[in-house]
Formats: structure tokens, sequence, C-alpha cells
């Protein structure tokens, strides 16, 4: 009981930071200028990781699905099939995004967080300040239109990362893997994957910003809510990675 | 002016204000002094709307604090000014930018009247030169002096000040405290200091406020001091025993401070 009362506390106290994040900006010019730092900031910055990542994940799922899937009763092309499917379903969209919860997440947590406890944001509020406003929405907004991008560079990188086990390793013939890239692609698992990438966005924001928002103590609670932030965010992105592809597919 | 009338403040079963009721006047430096924990710092809070009175009233010329609207509130906050314990400098911002953002969120003015304006305040607190470097590259007196300019930038009826002195060398403290009292001479601000710094004290206090364990206990202009015969006051504003001799010796010579 005691439990659920916290978290129930919890999520209304988010909902009214939400409340107040989503409002009119005091000033559009400000709002512009912090919208396109954040772009860069969250989104821009994350490209390196996201690719690096995406390229490697490829080529290995490319390797798993040759290595453990093939049989005489199998296409040749079946490894590049089912890169193409996971790549594009799950891991540009749910697990680049739990990677992303990490950087992104702990990177706003303890930004807000140091801001709070340097009363750089007591500092806002006693100019007039919607402090929400200013600080979590370009974040937000920010990820959000950057994220699409970011799938389909991770799709795309994750491809290329295939066709490096073709060409650099041998391991499945160029022609068999674009084959199998090809085979019955369906356009609406790229929108589904960008759909669910967008959800993710917001919860890898909003959660990390609550919690740094809310801080209260000093450097050790900063590094508490941190964590937590990444914790939270992650598990909400599963748990809604579960009812989101349910909805979607 | 500011007037606070039957203030109280309690955090669940802990009353830290008890029945404050004081004036803090136009034009003035206002000093509130008392121990640590005495609730120095949650008094200022309450008077800038950082934490909700549990009773009480805070009147600006009048007008009632504590039953604005949000909206009035925000409106009413951006008559004033303050300056925080550790300065509160946005880390990601230069000198100048910090000074001159509660222009760029509020102000009308294009991007030359802004810079000229906190330009003007920077030379104010002669911080001329140091307008590109970021708060890290700075000195703590300079940090200060740079959240005074940011403070006054949008010319503040009152100006609040949370310990400025803090962390600060004796020399120091001394530029900052007339820098701030030269500040509301100039621009006839209503001016709050919480400190518990003896030189503030003396050198600056035209209204001083002495809280102890959360109610008003004294309150008094800085040459009252010495005279006064409140147990606690002296207890609290001559602790070493030089202060003490210091104190008898100019009541014993009849000097006027």
């Amino acid at each position: 009981m005691g439990l659920l009362r916290k978290w129930l506390t919890t999520f209304g106290r988010y909902l009214i930071l939400m409340g107040r994040t989503f409002s009119v900006p005091e000033r559009m010019r400000m709002f512009w200028k912090q919208y396109v730092k954040e772009m860069s900031q969250l989104g821009v910055d994350s490209i390196g990781i996201v690719l690096l990542i995406s390229f490697f994940i490829g080529a290995v799922i490319c390797i798993q699905m040759k290595v453990n899937i093939e049989s005489p009763w199998m296409p040749r092309w079946v490894a590049g099939y089912t890169t193409r499917e996971i790549m594009l379903l799950e891991f540009s969209s749910s697990i680049m995004c739990l990677i992303l919860a990490g950087k992104v997440g702990s990177n706003i947590a303890s930004e807000l967080g140091t801001m709070r406890v340097t009363q750089q944001i007591d500092a806002l509020d006693i100019m007039g300040v919607n402090s929400a406003c200013y600080l979590i929405l370009p974040k937000i907004l920010g990820l959000l239109t950057l994220m699409p991008f970011l799938v389909i560079f991770s799709s795309a990188m994750g491809i290329v990362g295939a066709y490096f086990t073709a060409f650099g390793m041998h391991i499945i013939t160029p022609d068999d893997l674009t084959l199998g890239l090809q085979h019955a692609f369906i356009p609406w698992f790229m929108w589904m994957s960008i759909i669910k990438s967008l959800f993710f966005a917001f919860i890898i924001t909003s959660v990390p910003a609550y919690f740094g928002y809310t801080v209260e103590g000093g450097s050790v609670n900063v590094g508490k809510a941190s964590t937590d932030a990444v914790v939270s965010s992650s598990v909400l992105i599963l748990f809604s990675d579960v009812f989101l592809t349910q909805l979607l597919s | 002016m500011i007037e606070v009338k039957n203030l109280y403040k309690s955090f669940d079963d802990k009353q830290v204000l008890k029945d404050i009721s004081t004036v803090f006047e136009d034009g003035k430096t206002n000093l509130i002094i008392g121990q640590s924990g005495s609730g120095k710092t949650v008094l200022m809070k309450n008077l800038v709307g950082l934490l909700t009175p549990t009773s009480g009233h805070i009147l600006y010329d009048g007008r009632d604090f504590v039953a604005m609207t949000k909206r009035e509130k925000i409106a009413m906050r951006r008559e004033m000014g303050m300056i925080f314990q550790a300065a509160a400098l946005f880390d990601s911002m230069t000198v100048l930018e910090n000074v001159m953002f509660p222009l760029d969120m509020f102000s009308a003015m294009n991007l030359r009247e802004r810079q000229k304006r906190a330009m003007d305040c920077l030379d104010r607190v002669n911080l001329v030169g140091a307008e590109q470097k970021f708060p890290g590259e700075i000195s703590g007196g300079m940090q200060k002096r740079v959240a005074i300019a940011r403070a006054i930038v949008m010319n503040p009826k009152y100006l609040f000040c949370d310990e400025p002195n803090s962390g600060l060398d004796p020399k120091t403290s001394l530029v900052i405290d007339d820098l701030l009292h030269g500040i509301t001479r100039e621009f006839g601000m209503t001016t709050i200091i919480n400190t518990h710094d003896m030189n503030s004290v003396m050198g600056i206090g035209e209204n001083i406020i002495f809280i102890y364990e959360g109610h008003k206990e004294w309150q008094g202009q800085s040459h009252e001091i010495m005279e006064s015969t409140n147990q606690r006051l002296t207890d609290f504003i001559f602790a070493s025993n030089l202060q003490k001799k210091m104190r008898e010796a100019v009541i014993a010579n009849g000097i006027k401070i």
C-alpha cells in the first residue's frame, strides 16, 4: 500500500511538472536558442554512439543468423531477411532507445540536478521565468525532432554492418544478403519503428528531467537521481515497448 | 516597503518561523541576522515566494504576496532581484550572458541595447574585462559581483541577498558590502540581506532584525546594538572575548559608532 501511494505521488508530481513544462515559452527567441542547443547536445552528439553500436550489432546479428539458422531447408537469404527485421523492428527503436536512456537520461538528470542543488533553478524562478518550460521543453522537443533521424541512421548502419560480414568476412554472399534484405519488405515497419521511438524519446527526456528537477540535497542525491532516472526510463521503455508493439502490429 | 505580518512557517510538525512581524524600509539596507538554523533563510525564501507561509501576510507596498495568483506572483518577481549564497550563476553562460539573461527574457530592448545595459552593470560592479569568461573561470568574489550585476540589471525595486559574504575573505566581504549599500542608495531599492557577518552588521546595517529560534527577538539600528541589553543579541553579536572587550571599551569610553 505504501509503495503504491509513493508511486502514485511520484506520478502525480510528474504530471504536474509536465503541466508546467508544456506551456507557452515566455520568449520564443530564447526558446529557439535552447531548442537548437538541445538538438545538438542530445541528438547530434548521440549519432556517433548510435552508428557505432548499430554497425556492430548489424554485423553480429547477420553472423549469428547465418551460423545458427543455416540448414538445407532454409533459403540462403534468410540471414539477411532476419537481420533487417530485427534491426528495423526492435534494435533501431527499442534497444537503441535503451542505450540512449543511459547516455541522454543520465546527462539530463545530472544537469538539472546540479542546477537545482546550486540554486540555478531557484534563480530562474525568482526572475519570474517558468524554469520547467525553459529548461525541460527544449530537451523534450529537441530529442523528439532528431529521434526519427537516429532510427533511420541506426537501421542503415546495421545493414552496413551486415554487408561488412559479407564483403569483409565472407560469412554470406552479398547477393544472398541483398536478396534477404529486399525480401517481403513492409514499409509500415519503418513507420512503426519511428512511432515507437518517438514515445521512447519522450520517456528518455521527461522522466530524467523529473528526477533531476526535483532533486533535494547535495551531490550524492544528484548521483542517485541520475541512476534512478536511467533505471526508471529503461523500465518504462521496456513496458511501453510491449504495449506499442501489440498496438502497432 | 515590505511589511511582514504574523508570519508562521512550519515543516511537518517543526515550526521554523513563529509570528514574525516586521517592516523592511524603502531605500535602506535591511539586515536579517541570527544563528545558523534560526530561520533566516526560511524567512527570505518566504519573502521571495520560494516557500509558502503556513499563515500570515507579506505586503509589497500594500499588495499581499501570499494571496496573489501564480501569474501575479510571476509578475511581482520581475520587481525582485536576488543574490544567492553560492551566486547561482548559469555555468553554461559567459559572465555577459549571465547578466544579459533577464533582459533577454523580459526586456523589449534590441541586442545592442541589452549588451550596453549589461556592460553598464558590469562596470558598476568593476568587472569590465571579465565579460567573456565563464563562472568557473573567475573567483568567488567576482562571482558574487556578477550575481549583483545580474540582480540589478532589470532595475528591481527589491533586492534580496542570502549570505552574500559567505566563503569570502574579510577584504572582499567589505567590497561586496560597500557595493550592496551603494547600489541600494543609488537606485533607492529595498535591500534585505541575510547575514551573520558582524562587519556587515556594524558597517551597512540600517535596519537590523535579529531572529532567534524562529521568532523576532530584536529590531533596531546598528548603533543601538552596542547599548542593547538584550542578552541573546549581545551573546550572538559579541560572541568572542575580543569582541566582548571591544564592546566594553566602546561603552566605557563613550565612543559613538
